[in-house]
């Protein structure tokens, strides 16, 4: 059994008991980050107060939403946005930053593209980031449902019938999702138990995970330089904070992340008050109705690129291709098989690559959205299958990458 | 600076994406429909000075009375709304604000060939036998532009001042007889009262049907709730679909109801209070967090660069 | 060392600047739990009081509360003669008198029955009795049934809205 003291001070006490000062210096006063990265770093910070802005709205709205198909559309629309005081700000906060978190993902996953920083030790922060992204998708689906307009049904109408994959018509396995043939009362429920429990307990989780991911193998810096945390963590701890490579992550690096932070508050709270149409789209203000299809029915936009990798296809086709959109960027450290961890712009052919990845992915995004009629649908396929051939690329041209 | 560099990449991206998914996909999903200023120019223009007293003998005898009310004039509707919807499918308006509502020229051309000015003339057809509901004035022996001028100049001297339309007033009497704002509380039969007993407001509720039944058969389906309109279609669209439904939606049944601009202005007043009814509280106390936000990020910098002096 | 001084000022500047967002936002989730303003205005009732019989105690509701009318006979109000606490609580309307109050055990919430043949109220969950005047006659209740805010309009009573009787019945204190 572990010898303890009488307390001279609570932290003393605490200490005893939860070794608080060895956990501060573990996360925050001795938790060392490389000096040379840039604001990109603080895109992890961003995604924090994004989920803590949509977990304490989404806590509001669930004190007044209620989960039934006769009633989701009028608590949602009347007595939140009307007679609760502030729900419309719940709303528009949760709506939101439901769609700026999928941007700032995005940001952080090129990031991470860019600079490799998925390499060398790094796997698993990858992978677990990816994890993130696939529940965040689903978080992000299943609350789309629970307004109950029109885009959430049908929306969970076309996204559930994926399901029967498509000429092994597994309509029972869909009928089994929606707990009825159509979308309907059982539908709602889970999707709104999903939102509400299952999937965020899962992210905080797999948030967990990101962050413990991190914790050995320390940040990626924006010079591919291999640094001795150790060896620079002596020399700041020396007095040499000047001349050390590293810095502490609180308060050093958290000033600056704060400061980021401010400024994406800024640009956010901007688009919550006076900019929120893209993110709450007018269809959905439409209740369901199951016997009308809406004119244009599209996804949300951080969908938009799978969905479109999806569409000009033929069904069978289109699924094979659509799941393999979703699993590739698990895959990425592996099938990038370059020694080199340093910024894209260093790797020849990868830079190449790179860019075309960020632009057709932009492309496939635009037109995922746009009528499939004429030269859109043309740019589409040409643009999904570019995509496949690209990943398919990807370990050859990576594999003669010459050594820096 | 490499930071700033790095900014403007990013804001690029993120600019162009936008600008594809948002404004110009949806420039490429909606028919752009310009707005006329509900000047009505496919209406004749108006060429005679009306006389109300004239207009006032000539509205009284043409029978106008028989299925409109006119409250301002002590004239009191010959029959209940769910009556009428019964003989002429939805309940025909009451006149007293008609001059203020709709604008002279469409009035006029109303007054004299109803399909037409209502642009309906797909289900209206004369030649065809189907007539619409309302009789057409055909003149009672002198100049019939003359005795229409008149009639609208009385219409207009009995009506409320323009300034003194309210945006419940605009929306009821040219668009709540078809359509429902249950947000509201509005029901094609008015205002729903509230009923201590069941019973009572089962017995409005049953009335309320019976009417909508008629008027499902006279429109073909039931004009819909617009309590959440003014979100789920933006500002233009609806003035523009005020202004001629057949634009936006060719064929429908849905009559061009003839406001004037400062009417169709109010009805768009009456639908934000319904669906953006804290529009107002958004605006305020998004100034307000806007000027915290900046005043943070400014307090966060300044702490940065405190922070950060030690460090380069 | 001054310059030291000086970061730490900015950090607390910095703290101070978030503290007041955190505060702001505070009062913006403490508003989001009032009672919705449909609850507010579903917060009146009105009683014609005169469809009451006397001596037949009815429970009406108000706020999601039982509310007890009972019209006095005039037995019941020879009997009060002389009691001052009773009599201070009759709500007169018209020539009639009534108890009017809350119809909750003030121990801890139960709704007492009206006994008709001994005129009183007992509460069954602990043993609790109040007068046909709504007095304790019986502890563990620590005072008579509250009087609800009322106001009266000719023949007809306002549950919720305080009217000048009701204002000087809680300044003598005979409700809470």
């Amino acid at each position: 059994m572990a010898h303890f003291t009488k307390a001279t001070s609570v932290k003393d006490w605490l200490n005893q008991r939860l070794a608080v000062e060895t956990v501060e210096k573990v996360m925050a006063s001795e938790y060392w980050i490389p000096k040379n990265i840039n604001f990109l770093w603080a895109m992890g910070m961003i995604l924090a107060v994004t989920f803590g802005l949509l977990t304490i709205s989404g806590i509001f709205l669930l004190m007044y939403y209620q989960p039934s198909v006769d009633t989701a559309f009028y608590s949602v629309n009347y007595t939140i946005m009307r007679e609760v005081d502030f729900g419309w700000l719940w709303r528009h906060v949760h709506g939101v930053a439901a769609s700026v978190v999928f941007l700032v993902i995005y940001i952080h996953m090129f990031t991470g593209i860019y600079y490799g920083s998925y390499k060398k030790g790094r796997e698993m922060i990858w992978i677990s980031g990816m994890l993130l992204f696939v529940t965040f998708s689903a978080e992000a689906f299943s609350g789309y449902m629970l307004p109950w307009g029109q885009m959430s049904y049908w929306a969970g109408m076309v996204i559930t019938n994926i399901f029967s994959l498509g000429s092994l018509h597994f309509d029972g396995l869909v009928e089994w999702i929606r707990g009825d043939y159509v979308p309907a009362q059982a539908f709602l429920n889970r999707f709104f138990m999903l939102h509400v429990f299952l999937l965020p307990l899962a992210i905080m989780g797999l948030i967990g995970l990101h962050f413990a991911a991190l914790r050995i193998p320390h940040v990626n810096n924006q010079d591919g330089e291999e640094i001795d945390f150790d060896a620079e963590a002596k020399k700041y701890l020396a007095g040499d904070t000047k001349n050390s490579k590293v810095m502490r992550f609180a308060n050093d690096f958290l000033s600056k992340d704060l400061m980021v932070v401010g400024l994406f508050l800024i640009f956010f709270f901007y688009l919550v008050f006076w900019h929120y149409g893209f993110a709450l789209d007018p269809v959905n203000f439409d209740p369901a109705d199951g016997l009308k299809t809406p004119a244009h029915i599209y996804p949300e936009w951080y969908f938009l690129w799978s969905y479109e990798i999806l569409r000009p296809f033929p069904v069978d086709i289109g699924l094979v291709a659509f799941g393999f959109a979703q699993v590739i960027f698990m895959l990425l450290p592996w099938l990038d098989r370059s020694e080199n961890t340093v910024p894209a712009s260093r790797r020849g052919k990868f830079a190449i690559w790179f860019w075309v990845m960020l632009v057709d992915m932009i492309v496939l995004t635009a037109m995922g959205k746009l009528p499939p009629e004429g030269i859109f649908s043309t740019i589409g396929l040409v643009a999904a299958l570019l995509f496949i051939a690209m990943w398919i690329i990807l370990p050859f041209i990576t594999k003669n990458e010459k050594k820096v | 600076m490499k930071e700033l560099k790095i900014l403007a990449v990013v804001v690029f991206f993120t600019l162009l994406t936008y600008f594809l998914v948002e404004p110009y996909a949806h420039s490429q999903m909606h028919k752009h429909v310009d707005s006329e200023g509900f000047t009505y120019a496919d209406l004749p223009a108006l060429t005679k000075t009306g006389d109300k007293t004239r207009g006032q003998e000539l509205i009284m005898s043409a029978g106008c009375a028989g299925c409109h009310s006119i409250e301002a004039a002590g004239m009191p509707a010959p029959m209940d709304g769910v009556m009428a919807a019964q003989s002429y499918g939805v309940n025909p308006p009451d006149l007293s604000n008609a001059g203020a509502l709709y604008e002279a020229k469409f009035l006029s051309d109303l007054i004299k060939n109803p399909a037409h000015a209502l642009k309906v003339e797909h289900k209206f057809d004369a030649a065809s036998g189907k007539m619409h509901p309302m009789v057409p004035f055909y003149g009672m022996g002198g100049d019939i532009d003359q005795e229409v001028a008149d009639m609208v100049a009385y219409l207009q001297s009995i009506a409320v001042k323009a300034e003194e339309v309210t945006p419940a007033m605009a929306f009821e009497e040219a668009c709540g007889r078809c359509h429902a704002v249950g947000y509201e509380n509005w029901t094609q039969l008015g205002t729903k009262p509230k009923f201590k007993h069941e019973k009572d407001s089962l017995a409005f509720d049953i009335k309320l049907l019976e009417y909508q039944d008629s008027l499902k058969a006279y429109m073909g389906k039931l004009p819909p709730d617009l309590s959440m309109y003014f979100r789920s279609r933006n500002e233009h669209y609806i003035s523009t679909f005020i202004e001629n439904p057949q634009n936006h939606l060719a064929g429908t049944a849905m009559p061009r109801v003839g406001v004037t601009a400062d009417a169709a202005e109010k009805v768009i007043e009456y639908l934000a209070d319904s669906a953006d009814t804290k529009r107002h509280e958004r605006e305020a106390i998004g100034m307000n967090v806007m000027i915290f936000s900046i005043i943070f990020a400014i307090f966060a910098l300044l702490w940065k660069k405190q922070v950060w002096r030690d460090l380069h | 060392m001054k310059e030291n001084s000086r970061r730490g000022f900015m950090g607390k500047a910095f703290g101070a600047v978030a503290g007041l967002g955190a505060i702001g936002s505070l009062v913006a989730m403490k508003k989001s739990w009032d009672p919705l303003p449909s609850v507010k205005a579903a917060g009146f009732t009105t009683l014609d009081m005169s469809i009451y019989e006397e001596g037949v105690m009815v429970t009406e509701k108000w706020r999601g509360k039982p509310i007890f009318v009972l019209k006095k006979t005039a037995e019941m109000m020879k009997s009060e003669e002389g009691d001052e606490a009773a009599m201070a609580r009759n709500i007169k309307v018209g020539n009639d008198n009534f108890m009017i109050a809350v119809g909750l055990c003030t121990h801890l919430g139960c709704i007492p029955a009206f006994r008709k043949d001994t005129g009183d109220f007992l509460c069954a969950c602990h043993g609790g009795m109040f007068t046909a005047s709504g007095l304790v006659k019986k502890v563990p209740p620590p005072r008579g049934f509250d009087i609800p805010p009322f106001k009266i309009d000719g023949n007809k009573l306002l549950l919720g809205e305080v009217g000048p009787e009701y204002q000087s019945m809680k300044d003598n204190g005979v409700t809470l």
